[in-house]
């Protein structure tokens, strides 16, 4: 249940960016989803992808600062209320999030990948909610 | 361990009739045969038998690095160009280098002040000493190497740079001693890391690190790193090169050898000479030196001079490690600043290694400082509010050491240049405008 994602420190320069990409490419690692805070100086990319283990190991080979970070995905069917209502399942549990971001695949479901300091606890309650979470294997079909 | 008991012990009052010979004789000899030095005298009124004691000293008139510069290359050499036997040069990063000789006697006076130094590091003909300082133009090398061989140690010339290699004669030749810059010996340790060599297969005990400023945090740092012993050595071209003064095993400040290289400290705004314990520049003249003496040669360097007698036995006056050099420091908004500063800052902090460039701008005539800092991989989290929290107290404490704020921007690891020589620290963007 939990996903292994790939989280890169990215210094504002131009560029830099597309460099990481070309690597993941070149090394065929497909991007399942990503996201990017960013701040005036840098930024955190946070990638979803099918191989994280390589994509750490290849990027680090290259210079960059990489971790794993475990977080966890939510599947929903894609219609109004649905992200409402997971969301309520972890706030009546006392179940913090420290970030968050959300895609949608086709027209039927949509994903939220969530990062919790206690993903354990996060899954437990929302498999107790019959909510459906995102396997690892599950990863390249997104 | 002394290696000559002799002149590191001796009695002050002695020690200074001696010098009081050596630099009337200096003198007389830069008198007679170098044509600068002798219009600076007349300049300043003294005739070579106005110098009779070592309290004359302060009569004599100042050499600067411009002298040396205006005398490019061989203009203040005091002896016939047939009696050289050995050049070298500085790196000439801010004009033209400054160029310096050596007669034979000089290379065996080198010698022996590196042979008392290495001496000071327990060093003995047991040991096997790999000098990863640069050979060539630079002293480094060829200083320690002479030195190194004097005591009858096996010598590894190795020169600089060549990580790896560097790292497999160390295991493979069981060097029990390594001579290099600080910053490049923190370099070797890190790649001992990152190579997952197992340490415990050297057998390094002792590191002879100079030729920068440093650190007590990054001291600690390469011990750890190396499993070795880590003692500063000092010294500068002009005067010989390596070996002007080592620190003992009491690691109290670093020992001038005071038979060869008078030191002084003055005042580098009024020139007074300043008495023991003052900050202030740190002047040397090098009164046995054949080739090329220096009258008065203003280092640049800031440091303080004590003379109590230290534990190891040595009567000769310790010197402690430079604040900085009246070159690097930087003027910002009116505030004195030193890299060193900056550095001591970032290894007393656990989540972050010495890497940092300082970048001086001017923006609306207001000065402005940025530091930068790599992320280190094991403290980067993912978390922006971590990060910032990381830059913020990097920030502050820089801010507060220093008295100026300090802007705080991270990079990527590895983005900042590894220097195989002298680490480049300080980019002033105000001199280009």
């Amino acid at each position: 249940m939990i996903i292994r994602q790939l989280s890169v420190f990215l210094e504002n320069r131009a560029g830099r960016l597309t460099e990481l990409t070309g690597i993941l490419a070149d090394n065929g690692i497909n991007i399942s989803a990503f996201s990017i805070a960013d701040t005036t100086d840098f930024g955190v990319l946070r990638v979803i992808t099918g191989n994280p283990e390589l994509a750490e190991k290849v990027l680090k080979e290259r210079g960059f600062a990489v971790k794993i970070t475990d977080v966890i995905g939510i599947v929903m069917h894609n219609k109004p209320g649905a992200l409402h209502h997971a969301l309520q399942i972890l706030t009546d549990n006392g179940i913090s999030i420290e970030y968050m971001y959300a895609f949608a695949s086709g027209d039927e479901r949509a994903t939220a990948v969530i990062r919790t300091d206690t993903p354990n606890k996060a899954i437990e309650v929302l498999q107790l909610h019959e909510m459906e979470l995102l396997q690892a294997g599950d990863v390249y079909q997104i | 361990m002394i290696w000559n008991a002799h002149y590191e012990c001796m009695e002050r009052e002695e020690l200074r009739k001696l010098q009081g010979e050596s630099l009337r004789t200096m003198v007389e000899r830069i008198y007679g045969n170098v044509p600068f030095y002798r219009a600076k005298l007349q300049q300043a009124g003294i005739e070579p038998g106005d110098i009779r004691t070592i309290d004359d000293l302060p009569k004599l008139p100042f050499t600067t690095k411009q002298d040396l510069r205006d005398n490019y290359p061989f203009g203040l050499f005091a002896v016939p160009q047939q009696d050289i036997v050995r050049l070298h040069a500085s790196s000439g990063t801010t004009g033209k280098s400054t160029v310096v000789g050596y007669s034979h006697n000089d290379i065996l006076m080198w010698s022996e002040v590196v042979a008392r130094s290495l001496t000071m590091a327990g060093i003995t003909r047991d040991d096997i000493v790999q000098v990863a300082y640069g050979y060539g133009l630079f002293t480094g090398g060829l200083g320690v190497h002479y030195g190194a061989e004097k005591i009858g140690a096996s010598v590894i010339p190795i020169s600089g740079g060549n990580t790896r290699k560097q790292l497999q004669l160390l295991e493979d030749f069981g060097s029990t001693a390594i001579a290099c810059t600080p910053s490049y010996a923190a370099y070797l340790g890190e790649a001992i890391v990152e190579e997952k060599l197992d340490r415990s297969k050297l057998k390094l005990r002792a590191g002879i690190f100079g030729a920068e400023p440093w650190t007590e945090e990054m001291r600690t740092q390469i011990q750890q790193l190396l499993g070795l012993k880590a003692y500063d050595i000092y010294g500068l071209s002009e005067v010989i090169g390596p070996g002007v003064s080592m620190e003992c095993a009491c690691q109290r400040g670093m020992h001038i050898f005071e038979d060869h290289f008078i030191p002084e400290i003055i005042d580098p705004e009024t020139c007074e000479v300043l008495p023991y314990g003052t900050l202030g520049e740190l002047v040397f003249t090098n009164v046995t030196k054949e080739a090329m003496p220096l009258m008065r040669y203003r280092t640049r360097d800031l440091t303080r001079l004590h003379a109590d007698k230290c534990d190891c036995g040595r009567t000769l006056v310790r010197m402690e490690k430079c604040v900085g050099r009246s070159d690097d420091m930087l003027i910002i908004r009116g505030v004195n600043v030193f890299p060193s500063q900056v550095e001591s800052v970032l290894l007393e902090m656990s989540e972050t290694k010495p890497h940092y460039l300082l970048v001086v701008d001017r923006e609306n005539n207001l000065d402005t400082l940025e530091i930068q800092v790599e992320v280190e991989e094991q403290f980067f989290s993912d978390e922006v509010k971590e990060l910032e929290g990381l830059r913020k107290r990097i920030s502050g404490n820089l801010t507060s050491l220093l008295g100026l704020h300090a802007n705080v921007r991270l990079v990527e690891p590895g983005t900042i240049e590894r220097s195989m020589g002298k680490a480049q620290r300080v980019v002033d963007k105000r001199k280009l405008k």
